[in-house]
Formats: C-alpha cells, sequence, structure tokens
C-alpha cells in the first residue's frame, strides 16, 4: 500500500487517536480513585488546619472523623437543608445567586471548645481563591483561618497561603452589636481595631479579593451565625 | 547491518553519556529552559520533573522508533505530538494519583512537557533515523543531561534561597544569628537563569573545544 497516499494517511491518524484514546481512558479509569482519595483528603486537611490541627495525607481521614463532630448544610435564612456539606461543589454553588446558595457548616470539638468550621470561595487575580474560617462557639471571633488559590502570583498574592498574613484574622471579630462587618483588609500597613488586618504588599487585588470574599460569604451565612442556640 | 553491536557500545555508551556534558540540551543547544527556570526553586519538584521529562522523553524515542517505518511524512509531526502528549498526560496522571503534593507544586509544568524542545528534537533529529535500542538510550540520556542541570541549578536556589535541601533546614541557625540572610532574590526565576548563565560558563571554560572561533 502506497505509504503517502491519503487512504493510508487517514486510516493512520483514526487508528493512532482511537488506540492513544483508549489506553488514556483506561489510564484515568484507574487512577480516578486514588486521585480523588488526594483531593479529599487535602479539603479534609485544609478543613482541620482551620481549627490549628495540623494533618498529613495519611492522618488526615482520621482526625478529621475525630474532631469534626457535626457536618450540615444551612441556606440563607439559616435553616438546615438536605445535603451533603463535605460533598457540596462550592466553586458550583458560588455560581448561583447569594440567597440560593447551600451553604456547607463543620462543626469541630477542639481542645478549646466548640468551634463552626465556614468554607469561603471567591475570586483572586488570576483565578479562584478558597479558604476555610473557623468561629468561636459565640459565632463571632475568629480562631483560625486558611486560604488557598489556584494561580495567584508567587511571592505575591499567594502569600495568602501563609500564616503571617492568615494568622492576623484569629481573634478579630466579625460582628459588631449585632451588626456584621466582616474584616476589612487594610493597605500601608494601617490595619487596627478588631476588625482590621493588614493587605498584602504588591498582592493588592488578592487582597481585595480575600475581603470580597469573606464579606460576601459571612452575609449569606448571617442569619445563620445569628442564630442563638 | 549484519554484524551485530554489543548493547553497550562505545557508539551507544556515547548516546547515553554524551547528553550529560559536551552534548548538553540545555548547555549546549539552550533547549527545555523554560521549565528549568520554573520548577528549580526547590530539589524536590526539580527532581520529579527531571525523571518525568526522562520517562517522556525515553519512551517517545522508543514509541517513535519503533513507528517510525509507517508514519506517512505528511503527518509526521503531529503523530510525534499524539504520542509526547499522551506520554504527558499518563505521567501527569500517575503523579496526581501517588505524588500528589508535588503535582501541585508543578502544576502546569508538567503539561508543559509536551512543549519541551528536547523531546520534540530528539524524535526528529534521532528517533526517527534510528533503531529503537539507541533510541531508548539517546531518550534517556537527554532526558537525564536535562535533569542534571535542573538538580543542580535547584540545589543552590534552595540552599541559598531557603537554607534547605529537600525541605531540610542545613543552615545553621548560628549563621542567621550573625546575621546571615536567605538570598530572596534565589527564589525567583530571574536567578535561575542567571546560574544557568553560570553553569554554562564553566562548561565552556572547561570544554574549550565548544567556544566557538
Amino acid at each position: 500500500m502506497n505509504r503517502q497516499g491519503n487512504t493510508y494517511t487517514f486510516i493512520y491518524a483514526v487508528v493512532l487517536v482511537v488506540i492513544v484514546a483508549a489506553v488514556l481512558a483506561v489510564i484515568s479509569l484507574w487512577l480516578q480513585p486514588k486521585q480523588n482519595e488526594n483531593v479529599e483528603n487535602e479539603k479534609r486537611r485544609n478543613i482541620l488546619s482551620a481549627v490549628k490541627i495540623e494533618a498529613s495525607s495519611e492522618t488526615s481521614k482520621e482526625l478529621f472523623d475525630k474532631y469534626i463532630v457535626e457536618q450540615f448544610v444551612v441556606d440563607s435564612k439559616g435553616e438546615k437543608r438536605d445535603g451533603d456539606a463535605f460533598r457540596t461543589d462550592l466553586a458550583r454553588e458560588f455560581k448561583k445567586s447569594d440567597g440560593e446558595r447551600l451553604l456547607p457548616v463543620f462543626v469541630a470539638q477542639t481542645e478549646n471548645g466548640l468551634k463552626y468550621i465556614l468554607p469561603l470561595y471567591g475570586t483572586g487575580l488570576w483565578g479562584p481563591i478558597w479558604g476555610y474560617l473557623s468561629l468561636n462557639e459565640d459565632k463571632n471571633t475568629i480562631y483560625g483561618a486558611v486560604f488557598d488559590h489556584k494561580g495567584e502570583t508567587p511571592g505575591l498574592g499567594a502569600e495568602i497561603t501563609t500564616l503571617p498574613f492568615s494568622g492576623q484574622f484569629i481573634g478579630k471579630t466579625v460582628f459588631d452589636n449585632e451588626q456584621l462587618i466582616s474584616i476589612l483588609i487594610k493597605k500601608g500597613g494601617n490595619a487596627s481595631g478588631p476588625h482590621e488586618v493588614d493587605a498584602i504588599s504588591g498582592g493588592t487585588i488578592t487582597s481585595q479579593g480575600v475581603e470580597k470574599m469573606i464579606k460576601n460569604y459571612l452575609s449569606c451565612y448571617e442569619s445563620f451565625l445569628k442564630q442563638k442556640e | 547491518m549484519s554484524e551485530k553491536e554489543s548493547l553497550f557500545s562505545a557508539k551507544n555508551r556515547q548516546l547515553l553519556l554524551g547528553p550529560l556534558s559536551k552534548d548538553n540540551p540545555v548547555l549546549v543547544q539552550i533547549l527545555g529552559i523554560c521549565s528549568a527556570l520554573a520548577v528549580t526553586a526547590k530539589l524536590e519538584p526539580a527532581i520529579v520533573m527531571a525523571l518525568s521529562v526522562t520517562a517522556v522523553t525515553a519512551f517517545a524515542n522508543v514509541i517513535l522508533s519503533l513507528l517510525r517505518n509507517t508514519i506517512p511524512t505528511r503527518i509526521r509531526i503531529i503523530v510525534q505530538l499524539v504520542v509526547v502528549a499522551a506520554l504527558v498526560i499518563v505521567v501527569d496522571q500517575i503523579l496526581k494519583a501517588f505524588s500528589y503534593e508535588i503535582s501541585k507544586q508543578l502544576s502546569v509544568f508538567v503539561g508543559l512537557i509536551i512543549t519541551n524542545c528536547i523531546i520534540m528534537g530528539r524524535i526528529e533529529a534521532f528517533a526517527l533515523a534510528n533503531r529503537p535500542w539507541p533510541s531508548l538510550l539517546d531518550g534517556i540520556g537527554n532526558g537525564l543531561g536535562y535533569g542534571l542541570i535542573l538538580v543542580i541549578v535547584a540545589f543552590f536556589r534552595e540552599l541559598l534561597g531557603s537554607g534547605t535541601l529537600f525541605g531540610l533546614q542545613v543552615i545553621p541557625q548560628v549563621l542567621y544569628d550573625w546575621g546571615y540572610r536567605n538570598n530572596g532574590l534565589m527564589i525567583l526565576p530571574p536567578m535561575a537563569l542567571i546560574l544557568v548563565g553560570i553553569i554554562i560558563w564553566v562548561h565552556r571554560a572547561r570544554n574549550k573545544d565548544l567556544i566557538e572561533k
């Protein structure tokens, strides 16, 4: 058969692509469970580190089951809804309007009392950013915060993941006399008072993204946070 | 060829070892620089990247060498791309499953192995004209030659930039107490370019025959 002819070339391309596609599909199916497990373990680690518990990938499941005593989903009116808090897809909920989102809540029982962990999701400079905020039993004082991002600039916006930034949130309060203030992120080292933290130099847009994300999600959670049990 | 050549004849050894020094893809051919700048801030991701590229060049060379007589010339490059892209996806999937943390650090650069000029370069220049065994050696040699530079650059960047090796502190606290500081510039990509430049300089000074007249 003529190896340079159109028929040969066409058949060659089709056969090659079909074989490659089949091989890739098999490999993808084979590795999928392991990959999903990694993603879930990382999520557990993030949730745990919001209440200052350090877990490795291996210990994350065990520690998560030990400390997280309750998880449920609420809506913006603060009412409990059906749903799996851990498997709620934040990126998808984020696209809905504020009033319609399903909002997962994780309750942790730590050595320092009961903590509420609220997931956050928003946009930074280059792509999505997300995080977890943990509040004390008063649903007002921040106990811990952790942030992560998809592709913020290393050394600038990406610094939101580091302790010097996220550590600032500890001890701040989000309400002032029943009025939701959220946390304001101030430029130029001017942060003062119980509702303000310093922005990252050179990471202004990312910092603003974090501020907006916290404000946005706390206002969604407002009704839930105002319920006193 | 009537006479059977031994597996590790002098010529075959040269295929494997040449790219480590005199024929180094990064130092002499200046290929694959982009990823050499991006993933060398720490040793661990650099080594994983080096191994990934070596695996891809080796397998791509062997597969395309086996197919070399069947490939229609007109879609030669597309066939190469399909094979290389498939191999890179496999590497990416394996890293995500078994080395999740590092695959996060390497992020897009695993996917960008496809665009690494070393791989397409070796396929075009070598695998399509040679038998599978020499092609395998050539692929491994070039992958390791690239990896060697990555590891050298990453060693200096992590040591001077973070004071650590493989994430472990190696510069003693005493030095910091005396006023030693980590060089923050080392963490940033421009410093990798300068380091590669210095390595090329040293390499050429030692191999005078590489210097252009």
